[in-house]
């Protein structure tokens, strides 16, 4: 019965957020896309993978596409930001996380698993692997020196909906 | 925050936040291996009790914990984990390394 209801009402909702690429906005972009989210009514495993998913996207970006080296070189302290895009279209959430930063050289490489270029900071290196397991789709895109696009998509209901077909 | 870590015995029990991501962990991971250098303890036990949120950062605490003290036979516990951290900890198949229980 509530299926049924969310499939009529069809939504295209968007936002947009531009933030300080600085560690404490990472709690701030996944409460954000969560709610975002909320009218999709997502279960609570949907919305722990999808929080998971966005916190290791602006993570990436925050570490990875603004270290050190690449402020330094910039001089570009405290102007570095992440840019957020959320759609979303019928049950689908399209999440976009884009940074300006130094970008990837080898996106294969830095997609493998237990890969990191900063084992120093404890990286794991399992940013891009929880992206794909806990989200439906992952693309990146990257150019050294211009920055880093991650977009990834998510179906939502897949879950009551297995659940209905047993 | 400083009484989330607590020295018992050989064991460095660390409390987990709520939220543990790369803003928390940076300090999580330094503080702990103040504890390790300076009390000279064996076992590190990570408590997940409050934990509600945790990503690939938190994985990166363990490990680099677990290289530390494992190199000297020391031994990692996860403990009061729910589902959730259980299934981000052994996506990363940390069940073979490290000792993890409800």
């Amino acid at each position: 019965m509530e299926t049924g209801q969310k499939m009529q009402c069809r939504i295209k909702n968007e936002m947009q957020l531009t933030f300080d690429a600085i560690s404490v906005n990472e709690a701030f972009a996944r409460i954000a896309v969560a709610a975002f989210v909320t009218p999709l009514n997502p279960t609570v495993e949907e919305f722990s993978d999808i929080k998971t998913a966005v916190s290791e996207a602006v993570t990436n970006a925050i570490i990875h596409g603004y270290d050190e080296e690449f402020v330094k070189a910039e001089g570009a302290e405290g102007e570095n930001k992440v840019y957020l895009h959320c759609m979303i279209v019928d049950d689908v959430l399209q999440v976009e996380v884009r940074d300006t930063g130094k970008g990837i050289d080898d996106i294969e490489r830095a997609m493998e698993p237990l890969f990191t270029t900063k084992p120093e900071l404890d990286r794991s290196g399992m940013g891009f692997a929880f992206m794909e397991a806990f989200m439906d789709d992952l693309e990146v895109q990257s150019e050294p020196g211009k920055g880093t696009i991650v977009q990834m998509k998510k179906k939502l209901g897949t879950m009551s909906w297995i659940g209905k077909e047993e | 925050m400083e009484d989330n870590f607590k020295v018992i015995d050989n064991y460095l029990m660390v409390k987990m936040p709520e939220e543990v991501d790369h803003h928390k962990a940076v300090y999580i991971s330094k503080t702990a291996d103040q504890y390790i250098m300076q009390e000279g303890v064996g076992n590190v036990v990570f408590d997940f009790e409050d934990t509600r949120f945790m990503d690939s950062s938190g994985i990166g605490i363990i490990i680099g914990r677990y290289k530390k003290i494992s190199y000297f036979g020391g031994k990692v516990f996860a403990v009061n984990t729910d589902m959730r951290i259980r299934r981000t900890l052994m996506i990363c198949g940390l069940h073979k390394v490290i000792e993890i229980m409800e």
